[in-house]
């Protein structure tokens, strides 16, 4: 120790003040890649007739008479509550048939309840179905459907299926190996065990994803009465904003959207505070 | 004592129950969906997709055009997150409560995210579509607003949680606030700013598919196309592109993300 001391004898030697480790290095370079990529896009965009000057003043002149003349004129406020209905309608029934399904293939999905193999196929089908788009979906179901509620159901139902799979799976996987444990011990079977442990120990976890599901659905089923023909009120605004030029219309529209949207947030962040006090 | 718990809760879940039914109804005759229809036509549906979504040779000549409008739309769905965040971070500092500067900004900043958040992006792209024209900028900015609202919220989350600790040390020190925010509470959620960003690009190239079909510009506009063309092995390949892309930005993302956090 003393050798060591006189052979390497105190140098002045610079400190490090900071150690870069493998973390610190991957922000860098994701900030790296986000700043490049950023200015190489606005390389690559199309600006075919692209004005920034009068769009930027024609946006908002278009925007005041939204927000400050919103009136209804190709239908009644009837039909318009109608509308609102069925796309609310459409959020609901592709989000609870959804969870039906979603809880049997999270069931198989989720490591700790079933073996190795079925987890992973159940686990690919669906990062595959949440990898393609919803309005792909919709419209590709609209080949063989025909257009209507039953394309746009399915189309939002599938996202939805792989979109809570996801969260419940994860949810069963976080529980308590003990209790599961406790119950094969005494001898219960699978059934037992999912019945009786599993449901009730995640059931309000499970209940508040698919709230936020619900939350989620109804912004795209407005996406897809405008993109994809699925009716409502996201049709009403295609056809008031891109086909009569009515932004009174679509700023009548838009309320109704935000009136609804903000609703389903609110009780949604009411419902995680209940269920999640921890979080939220 | 706990029998009159236990039925107090059975009546909950069955008043749930039977409500979630009537809704279901009352959405099926809305609607207008057949229940029993469509679960038929499910199966038949894939059936359907089996027997007549393949690539061909002859699709994929088209190949070039469509990774090239993938690639645009890549690079938009990047750029207008990078955007959003960089406002979301702004707006997130004056929006949480703990690195607020005084009440009426925080309310300003949670108010516009809000807003921004809780109208569909649909109705950014169409408003944006009359005055913008078809191209690129309208997509852009209608993905630009829709993150901004929802990285502001994810972000407020991320600073709240950040713990009071750090910065009642670095105000002890006497610090200013520009130190505190960008020496303390900004290093500490770097990580899951970062997060949050990956999710954001990986959400709004899906989106900017939707959009794209909407206001005429990249991915969606090409799957626009050809499905009104009936051509449906080009639309299987833009689909599979699609695919493809979104996977392996989930994978990045997956691996960045468990090295930073």
């Amino acid at each position: 120790m003393v050798q060591a001391m006189e052979n390497n004898p105190p140098r002045k030697r610079h400190i490090p003040l900071r150690k870069y480790s493998r973390a610190d290095i991957y922000i860098r370079v994701m900030l790296l890649i986000f700043t490049l990529s950023t200015i190489f896009a606005f390389f690559i965009f199309n600006y075919k007739g692209f004005e920034l000057k009068t769009a930027i003043v024609d946006t908002l002149s278009n925007i005041k008479i939204m927000i400050l003349e919103p009136g209804l004129s190709h239908f009644s406020w009837g039909e318009a509550f109608y509308q609102i209905g069925i796309t609310v309608g459409l959020a609901f029934l592709s989000t609870i048939i959804g969870a039906v399904i979603a809880l049997g293939l999270a069931l198989m999905a989720a490591t700790n309840l079933s073996n190795e193999w079925l987890s992973k196929i159940v686990r690919m089908v669906m990062a595959f179905i949440r990898a393609v788009p919803t309005v792909l979906w919709v419209l590709i179901f609209a080949i063989s459907a025909g257009l209507g509620s039953e394309a746009a159901v399915l189309g939002m139902l599938l996202h939805s299926v792989a979109y809570l799979v996801k969260a419940f799976s994860e949810a069963f996987e976080e529980m308590d190996s003990g209790i599961i444990e406790a119950l094969r011990a005494s001898g219960a079977n699978w059934w037992h065990i999912i019945i009786h442990a599993v449901i009730p120990t995640t059931f309000t976890y499970l209940l508040s994803w698919v709230f936020l599901r619900f939350e989620i659905n109804f912004g795209v089923a407005v996406a897809m009465g405008a993109a994809a023909g699925a009716g409502g009120i996201g049709f009403e605004l295609f056809m008031a904003s891109s086909f009569y030029f009515d932004l009174r219309e679509a700023g009548m529209i838009t309320y109704f959207i935000l009136i609804i949207a903000i609703l389903l947030e609110i009780t949604s962040t009411q419902l995680k505070k209940r269920f999640f006090p921890a979080k939220a | 004592m706990i029998d009159n718990k236990l039925k107090r809760s059975n009546w909950h879940i069955w008043f749930f129950l039977i409500a979630i039914v009537l809704f279901t109804y009352g959405s099926a005759a809305i609607t207008q969906f057949n229940v029993v229809e469509g679960m038929i036509t499910l199966p038949d549906a894939l059936l359907w997709m089996l027997s007549n979504l393949f690539v061909t040779g002859e699709s994929l000549a088209k190949l070039p055009i469509i990774l090239a409008a993938l690639f645009e739309t890549i690079f938009t769905s990047i750029a207008a997150t990078v955007f959003g965040a960089i406002i979301a971070l702004f707006l997130g500092l004056f929006g949480s409560s703990k690195t607020m500067i005084n009440k009426p900004l925080m309310l300003f900043s949670r108010f516009v995210a809000s807003l921004s958040r809780n109208i569909p992006v649909v109705v950014w792209a169409l408003v944006l579509l009359l005055s913008f024209g078809q191209n690129s900028v309208t997509g852009f900015l209608a993905l630009f607003v829709g993150s901004t609202g929802f990285l502001t919220r994810a972000f407020i989350e991320s600073i709240d949680e950040a713990g009071d600790k750090s910065i009642e040390g670095l105000q002890a020190t006497g610090a200013t606030y520009f130190q505190i925010v960008f020496k303390g509470v900004l290093p500490q959620c770097l990580p899951q700013v970062i997060s949050w960003i990956l999710f954001m690009v990986e959400t709004n190239i899906r989106n900017a598919t939707l959009i794209g079909i909407l206001t005429g510009t990249g991915i969606g506009y090409v799957f626009d196309i050809y499905y009104k063309m009936l051509n449906y092995n080009v639309i299987s390949l833009i689909t599979l592109c699609i695919v493809v892309a979104v996977i392996v930005i989930d994978v990045c993302s997956n691996h960045v993300r468990k090295v930073i956090l």
